[in-house]
């Protein structure tokens, strides 16, 4: 299991060869970029991400452990950043590794369900008339728990 | 105990992080006793079901007791991903 919050970019391509390098018997391998957003009727200037540094990290990997524990996987790379991200930039990614495609799809979706709503992140939108706003939780993401 | 506050809780209470002394026995006493100090405290703990809290790290409940904990934090529903 691999876990990295860190404010820095990451390059999609560099981590995916290298996260798929290290898992030689794998026949699967999902990836998922999240990536920030325009605003409703455009004009967002930065996405502000915050996190609970002593918490961030934990809630990952308990989250990540569940994934293994419920799917068969080679294994997991969760990259989430956190500060002040232009539109367009990447704010995470979730890569799964499992001999069987079913395996690693299932548990891609399954983390980022958790990541919506376990991790402790907020999001904050910083429009170009200088008015910002918090990104509220929808109860959509809250629901998508019950299925797992 | 240390409590700190996240995204627009800290903005509305004006704090990332305070020390406090307190006797309360649940998180649900600690935050009527907050809401009691001053308007900022009671206008960010008024809907209790708009707001999330964690216990040493750990996402918890509001009638959790708070014996041997720590840290508390305040803050909205978590938007991660």
């Amino acid at each position: 299991m691999q876990v990295r919050v860190q404010e820095a970019g990451f390059d999609l391509g560099a981590q995916s060869d290298a996260f798929a390098a290290g898992c030689s018997g794998a026949g699967a391998i999902v990836t998922f970029t999240g990536v920030v957003r325009d605003a409703e009727g455009g004009g967002l200037v930065a996405m502000e991400i915050e996190h609970y540094p002593g918490m961030t990290q934990k809630a990952l990997e308990k989250i990540a452990a569940e994934a293994e524990a419920r799917w068969s996987l080679a294994d997991v790379l969760v990259i989430h950043r956190y500060g002040r991200l232009k539109p367009g930039a990447r704010i995470m990614m979730v890569a799964t590794a499992a001999r069987h495609r079913r395996d690693a799809f299932e548990a891609a979706e399954y983390m980022m369900d958790y990541l919506k709503s376990r991790a402790p992140f907020w999001k904050k939108e910083i429009l170009q008339d200088g008015a910002s706003e918090w990104v509220s939780a929808k109860a959509d993401d809250e629901d998508a728990l019950t299925r797992w | 105990m240390d409590i700190v506050y996240f995204a627009w809780v800290r903005e509305r209470i004006g704090l990332a992080r305070e020390e406090v002394e307190t006797s309360a026995a649940t998180v649900a006493d600690l935050v009527t006793e907050l809401s009691g100090r001053e308007e900022r405290y009671a206008a960010a703990f008024a809907d209790l079901s708009a707001l999330r809290v964690a216990l040493d790290q750990e996402l918890s409940d509001f009638d959790a007791p708070l014996a041997g904990v720590r840290e508390v934090a305040f803050f909205p529903p978590m938007t991660g991903g």
